[in-house]
């Protein structure tokens, strides 16, 4: 679970506020996608759950930020990763750089943790196979594609098994079989409890997965409801988020007549095939 | 200045085959795009451009040269290639040097090396950033910064990674245009991308790749109409393609604008 209350941030050296008074909460056993453009303070938002703001990039930051009830403030850097697994945008930049194989690398975390070696080895193994990288584990991570790495930097946090993820844009590198995949991932995750954050550019996986969508903007949270309402906002290309080719049609046929004006705008295939279709409105 | 990929075989240390036996020639002044699975072998084509492979066999030819009797500091001045991942491109304390960097190489005088600089921070909005340390900016400003430093080497051919990932819907349309101008100066462009949508508006001649080998090579709308080849290479159309399909219409739209004229031609 996550809260957040009254989050305000401005990094070290700076007069401007990246994040200004941001409330947003997520279930236990939910997943939230927040959208939001370049800059709009979504890795910041991201480090901050995850307790690396202020600990490691200093900087101002006030307001409540609770995980699983307990304010992150008061547990030591340790006992947060130990809450919250972040898995950070760039790949490249996850890899631990201290090992060898992608095996020692899904590993590493959970060496530190005293979890038995037995368990660990089965651990990696499960996680492994589950993003399909389990032929890649006697690799160096340096010789991985940048698809093959974010799915390794993605199992080096699920391995980890912490009651919250945060993901910032997990599957900028796959493509739309590895999008789906992780996907479906956290989908069994949010099954067995675990709370979801995801920052994502993909709307239409977002449409299809999240539970609820929250549009992060000017340093707040602008709009926050159900995936379909929210994502098919035609704000939402205002804010240069962009909307998905079956919102555009959706509203240039409404603009030319030829949908009614009332009602929800697609935004995945099965939206647009009732929207459009025979048996839809019109 | 075309290009020439003849019977292009790679083949990696490791053993995997990379690349096995594409032909390929792509005109002066095209926008191609190439698609296809991660480990499709897009990535392996394009960087024979650049020399960073040699071809186990086979040939790269761009224009009058052949790729294998160049260093990759002279095929520099013909192919600009941004890579996928702007970190492992960029490296200078500013954003300017960065930029600055490939006109300075290759021998532009001040003047003229400057003027270009200053129009590729335009080009990708980055005049403002001249002056910050590329790792104090966001990855998809990096990544702008990467296209940047390409631009400004005023290449013949240049080489697109992935370029729209990551990117917010500003950063796309951005790519777009820039893509869609470079044609328009006659200069060749080539991206790698997942984006079907950004495929099909903004460039003339598609290719899918799965394993090493080209699939289906056309224009969008007749390569994206092939969905056996395109099943086969896990490549999904665009989104008003498969939903075109999925209403059972003959037409194929690749553009929202196509998909509402063929919408109004239906009986309500």
């Amino acid at each position: 679970m996550i809260r957040l209350r009254g989050v305000s941030y401005a990094y070290p050296d700076t007069a401007n506020y990246v994040l200004a008074d941001l409330d947003l909460s997520v279930g236990q056993g939910e997943v939230v996608g927040v959208v939001g453009a370049s800059g709009a303070g979504k890795t910041t938002l991201a480090k901050i759950i995850a307790g690396f703001i202020p600990s490691i990039e200093g900087g101002v930051l006030s307001g409540d930020i609770d995980v699983n009830g307990v304010a992150i403030s008061s547990l030591t850097l340790s006992e947060a990763v130990a809450q919250v697994g972040l898995v950070i945008q760039n790949p490249f930049n996850q890899i631990s750089g201290a090992k060898f194989t992608v095996l020692e690398e899904i590993a590493f975390g959970l060496e530190n943790t005293g979890v038995p070696r037995e368990e660990i080895a089965e651990r990696v193994q499960a996680v492994a196979k589950q993003l399909r990288v389990d032929h890649l584990l006697d690799r160096s991570p340096y010789a991985l594609s940048g698809g093959q790495m974010q799915l390794v930097a993605i199992a080096s946090m699920v391995v980890m098994r912490t009651p919250v993820l945060v993901m910032d844009e997990p599957t900028s590198q796959l493509d739309p079989g590895g999008s789906r995949m992780v996907f479906d991932i956290i989908s069994q995750l949010t099954d067995l409890g675990t709370t979801v954050l995801i920052f994502e550019h993909k709307i239409e996986l977002l449409r299809e997965h999240a539970d609820r969508v929250a549009v992060l903007a000017d340093g707040r949270i602008t709009a926050e409801g159900a995936p379909r309402a929210i994502l098919s906002d035609p704000r939402l290309e205002k804010w240069a988020i962009g909307t998905t080719r079956y919102t555009r049609a959706g509203l240039a046929a409404r603009d030319t007549g030829l949908a009614p004006v009332t009602g929800e705008l697609p935004v995945s295939m099965p939206d647009a095939v009732e929207f459009f279709g025979p048996s839809g409105k019109h | 200045m075309d290009i020439t990929f003849d019977q292009l075989r790679y083949t990696y240390a490791s053993g995997v085959e990379a690349l096995r036996g594409v032909s390929l020639a792509v005109p002066t002044g095209q926008r191609l795009a190439i698609v296809g699975q991660n480990g499709a072998g897009k990535t392996t084509l394009v960087r024979h451009l650049n020399g960073i492979f040699r071809p186990t066999s086979g040939t790269v030819r761009i224009g009058d040269w052949t790729t294998t009797d160049k260093q990759i500091a002279e095929l520099s001045a013909r192919v600009g290639y941004v890579f996928q991942n702007p970190d492992e491109q960029l490296f200078a304390r500013t954003v300017r040097a960065d930029v600055a960097f490939g006109p300075k190489n290759l021998g532009f005088d001040e003047q003229r090396a400057s003027e270009l600089v200053d129009a590729a921070l335009a080009r990708t909005a980055l005049t403002r950033e001249a002056d910050a340390h590329p790792h104090h900016l966001s990855l998809s400003e990096r990544k702008r910064v990467a296209i940047a430093a390409v631009l400004a080497m005023d290449t013949p051919i240049v080489v697109l990674d992935e370029p729209t990932t990551g990117q917010d819907e500003r950063g796309v349309r951005m790519v777009a245009s820039i893509t869609n101008e470079l044609a328009a100066e006659g200069r060749t462009v080539i991206a790698i991308t997942h984006d079907m949508d950004f495929a099909a508006e903004n460039f003339e001649r598609v290719i899918v790749m799965a394993q090493g080998e080209v699939h289906a090579d056309g224009e969008p709308g007749e390569v994206f109409s092939h969905t056996d080849a395109l099943a086969k290479a896990a490549v999904e159309p665009p989104q008003l393609m498969r939903l075109a399909r999925e209403l059972g219409w003959r037409a194929h739209p690749l553009t929202v604008e196509s998909f509402v004229a063929q919408l109004a031609k239906k009986p309500q």
